[in-house]
């Protein structure tokens, strides 16, 4: 790498040159750092939607399923990826069973929020104009609380961009291998360049989803907590 | 011979329990730099979110930095910080105070800021000077979000704090990267271990402090807090 042999050379935070000649390793680690990441929220959603509608409609579930989660919240992603690894081994099943059981305990929770807020007048009038339980979740309950489960969204998306660069340990990391390369080879472009990356892609994936939600759902104005 | 087993047998080996790479030292580097960076951070963040909150300005400000520090991937802030600062603890300080105010900010005005006017104003009327009515009425009544704001803090930053092992840092996470690094995995778990249990002590007991601190009179209103609480997870 660039240091070495001349002590006086000093590594710039960002060697232009090396950049422009290495714009496919980014490529690759943004793609990865994707991946990762809508792997974890698309799977944190396909569990918590039916878990918090069956916590929201099965009172007793509800306490058990958030106290479960938030242990599994508690717990520092590389110790959860170490207990794991022994068992399926270094790479993406460790890293998503890891990323995904954080955004289910963001996203159960504002789904709850949301149903929970859901005024009883609205309940009780669409009860009077005769829905029937699934409809009237499907057609009442579910798109009142769609502010609450998109502001959930926001935090598991930004949240998880951040943690994927710490799966670079087992392996993975996406932008957060490049953090590593920049750190064993005690160079600062990679890192760098790779950490602004990272905080970029969390800006513009929480623009893009406040967009989505403008068009989605236009009477709500994102409030995201 | 299973994973547990083996992880057992590390625990009950008295070599890990004394020496610079022991158990109770490492739980003194851990403890010690986490605890130094919430205070410190809490010191920055809780007058800052306290006077946003008090006169309900730059909301948007202070809910949106909780946004942006969740944004900052901490590993990526750690090595940064250690390729500016060097080796020893300071960088891995500077990194975990970044981490810890966010949080913080944004919970302590989501607190006051909820305060219901009309109490203002009663306290207002019966005569508060403004800083009295800041510490005695609005203060008081905001100590659960404040409290969850510094719990949220410190296990990120416990959690955190396990990466400092990556810049040469002391604490638990050594366990863990030198348990990755020698490909020793009894190492890793045992050390995998004792950050999840570092991390939920840190829960248990601020939320028992929490619960020390919140006021009798308000205290049935306690339940709803964790859900207006800001998640933050760093690491």
């Amino acid at each position: 790498m660039p240091s070495g042999l001349f002590l006086d050379y000093v590594d710039p935070w960002v060697n232009w040159t090396w950049l422009s000649t290495h714009i496919p390793l980014f490529v690759a680690a943004v793609e990865q750092h994707l991946t990762l990441t809508v792997i974890a929220v698309a799977g944190g959603l396909a569990i918590s939607i039916p878990l918090g509608i069956a916590a929201h409609r099965w009172r007793a579930l509800r306490n058990p399923v958030l106290a479960f989660f938030d242990v599994v919240y508690t717990i520092p992603s590389l110790a959860l990826f170490a207990l794991l690894v022994p068992y399926t081994g270094l790479g993406v099943v460790t890293a998503e069973i890891g990323l995904i059981g954080y955004t289910v305990l963001i996203l159960v929770r504002n789904l709850l929020v949301g149903l929970e807020s859901v005024p009883p007048d609205v309940l009780d009038a669409a009860d009077g104009m005769g829905y029937r339980p699934l409809a009237r979740l499907l057609r009442v309950e579910l798109p009142l609380a769609l502010p609450a489960i998109f502001a959930g969204v926001r935090i598991a998306t930004v949240t998880t961009i951040g943690l994927v660069t710490i799966t670079a340990l087992i392996g993975l990391g996406g932008l957060g291998q490049l953090i590593n390369r920049g750190l064993i080879e005690n160079f600062h472009t990679p890192l760098v360049v790779a950490t602004v990356l990272s905080i970029a892609l969390a800006l513009v994936a929480d623009l893009l989803l406040v967009g989505a939600q403008r068009l989605a759902i236009p009477w709500s104005r994102g409030a995201a907590s | 011979m299973s994973v547990i087993s083996l992880v057992g047998q590390w625990f009950a080996d008295p070599a890990h329990w004394s020496g610079p790479d022991g158990i109770p030292q490492r739980l003194v580097e851990h403890v010690q730099i986490s605890a130094a960076s919430v205070a410190i951070g809490a010191v920055i963040a809780l007058p800052i979110g306290i006077a946003l909150g008090h006169y309900g300005r730059f909301g948007n400000v202070a809910i949106n930095i909780s946004n942006v520090g969740r944004a900052l991937p901490s590993f990526g802030v750690l090595v940064i910080a250690f390729q500016v600062l060097g080796l020893g603890n300071l960088p891995v300080l500077v990194a975990l105070v970044a981490l810890a105010i966010p949080p913080m900010v944004t919970n302590s005005y989501v607190g006051l800021s909820e305060v219901d006017p009309d109490v203002k104003e009663a306290a207002r009327g019966m005569g508060y000077r403004e800083l009295a009515q800041l510490l005695r009425v609005e203060l008081p009544l905001a100590v659960p979000l404040v409290m969850a704001g510094i719990r949220t803090s410190a296990v990120q930053v416990v959690a955190t704090a396990t990466l400092a092992a990556l810049i040469a840092g002391g604490g638990f996470g050594r366990y863990i990267i030198d348990g990755f690094a020698q490909q020793d995995y009894t190492k890793l778990a045992a050390g995998a271990v004792l950050v999840a249990v570092l991390a939920m002590a840190t829960e248990l007991s601020l939320s028992a402090l929490e619960r020390v601190l919140v006021p009798r009179g308000i205290r049935l209103q306690r339940a709803p807090v964790a859900r207006r609480a800001t998640t933050f997870k760093t690491a």
